[in-house]
């Protein structure tokens, strides 16, 4: 076991002694290697455990480690990858990819190689030189995506990084993602609300409930994943995703809208990607 | 007048009076935007300064800074340190307080990327911290010059040792009105110059390398 969370909780300071828990006893295992994606919905705390894993924030109660040592501060090991792109708009795009190296103290020759490999492999080598506001929203994740990589990090943590892309750019990033991923071996925990998007990239996909946000079930996808085009077993593994959410769904809508609303099962269109028929 | 504006100029009376203002400007606006970028850090950094300095900062703010000079005579003597004093306390405080909601503007996301990499402490603020709120900080500065080039001709126009402000004093007295319009005239342009020339570049260049304006 790689990275392992054992009983994590967290709450949160609400009132003076009001306390809101989020989280609450979070296990589970991910192996080295492995591409895992945690779906759940809004608010249930997906964001706050890829915080937990990456050190920014602490929990409450629990363990949480990483190659048997324990997780305390944001570190370059465990790198995120945020939903907003996050680069500095006052530095240039090879000097964003650049940040990371030469605070490890990397020579400046060498970080900056790295940094251009990096670029190129994600096929951005022409915009070293740009600042980041001159870059398009799909190539400002691209840049943000090899600003983590090129640390050579352990565990690459991704928090809804491709929810704000159109349609067209996030199945070119699934596309590359995967790529970079078979190339680096590296360890992705991929947080998403999109069920298909878990499906396709992942090789296991963890489904959270809600209030507190607690591990519900697990799935382990079967299938080769060129991380665009859905087959029968994965389109099978979405419903059962769905399904399995659905609870969780109206738990939320419930809390929301007050308790006579009735939610009907399968009222829910599937999806996001809006492609009528694509199950056919 | 013009004459006398061109004599003043090449004769040097003018001239002098002019380098001698300036350069106390300059002294009295770097200590100033240090001072402020200091205490600014303290109050972003520690919640018992802004608690109570910041609140401080904000009363002290809303005193035109000649209101200051009684005190520093009485403290340094009517010279060449009092008006210095004047000058620098004009301005501290606008830049304090812009500095503040610089740094307190910085977007968390900004932060939480240079700690996911492991930039902490003195590295998070120089790499982070500052170059984000380095718009604020212009603006912050712009405002402290305007302040301390109006505290200057105040207290140069009161206190002594030469300067602009004195050399009106100075057309007063002599009935020379030639020159004391003159002087305004230079008083002006170099206002105009710095404000104009020096910040509006800065601003815009920054602007433009941001992607704010293009």
């Amino acid at each position: 076991m790689y990275l392992t969370l054992k009983g994590v909780e967290k709450s949160f300071q609400h009132n003076t002694n009001d306390k809101l828990k989020v989280l609450d006893d979070i296990s589970f295992d991910i192996e080295k290697g492995q591409f895992v994606s945690i779906v759940g919905p809004s608010g249930c705390g997906k964001s706050t455990l890829l915080y937990l894993i990456s050190g920014l924030d602490k929990a409450t109660k629990g363990k949480i480690e990483v190659a048997g040592e324990p997780v305390n501060n944001p570190g370059p090991d465990r790198v995120v990858v945020f939903q907003e792109d996050g680069l500095f708009p006052w530095a240039t795009v090879l000097d964003n990819v650049m940040y990371g190296l030469l605070l490890k103290k990397t020579p400046k020759k060498e970080a900056e190689q790295k940094a251009k490999e990096m670029l190129k492999l994600v096929h951005l080598s022409n915009y070293a030189g740009a600042y980041p506001h001159q870059l398009s929203g799909g190539m400002k994740h691209r840049v943000s995506i090899a600003r983590a990589l090129v640390m050579d990090p352990d565990i690459l943590l991704m928090d809804e990084p491709f929810a704000a892309l159109d349609e067209q750019t996030r199945m070119t990033l699934h596309h590359e993602l995967l790529e970079i991923w078979r190339r680096t071996k590296v360890t992705v925990l991929f947080v998403t609300h999109n069920i298909r998007e878990a499906v396709l990239l992942s090789q296991k996909v963890i489904v959270m409930g809600t209030r507190p946000g607690k591990i519900k079930t697990a799935f382990t996808v079967q299938t080769t994943q060129d991380g665009v085009t859905p087959d029968s077993i994965t389109l099978d593994l979405e419903q059962k995703i769905l399904a399995a959410l659905e609870e969780e769904m109206e738990k939320v809508l419930r809390e929301e809208l007050g308790d006579d609303y009735s939610f009907k099962t399968g009222s829910v269109h599937r999806d996001s990607s809006g492609d009528m028929g694509s199950g056919i | 007048m013009l004459e006398t504006l061109f004599t003043g100029i090449t004769g040097g009376q003018i001239t002098e009076a002019m380098f001698r203002s300036i350069g106390r400007l300059l002294f009295g606006f770097i200590i100033a935007s240090t001072l402020g970028l200091f205490l600014g850090y303290l109050i972003w950094r520690f919640k018992i300064v802004d608690e109570t300095l910041g609140f401080l900062v904000v009363a002290l703010q809303s005193i035109p800074s000649i209101v200051w000079l009684p005190l520093a005579i009485v403290w340094f003597g009517l010279g060449e340190t009092a008006i210095l004093f004047v000058v620098t306390i004009g301005a501290t405080w606008t830049m304090t307080m812009n500095t503040t909601s610089g740094f307190k503007n910085v977007p968390t996301l900004y932060q939480r990327v240079a700690k996911t990499f492991g930039s902490s402490g003195f590295h998070l603020l120089r790499t982070v911290i500052i170059p984000a709120s380095v718009p604020q900080i212009i603006s912050g500065m712009r405002l402290a010059w305007a302040f301390s080039w109006r505290a200057l001709m105040a207290g140069e126009l009161l206190g002594a040792g030469g300067g602009l402000g004195h050399l009106l004093e100075t057309g007063r007295s002599l009935g020379q009105m030639d020159l004391v319009i003159s002087v305004m005239i230079i008083i002006a342009i170099i206002g105009t110059i710095i404000d104009n020339v020096v910040f509006t570049k800065l601003d815009r260049s920054i602007q433009k390398k941001w992607g704010l304006s293009s």
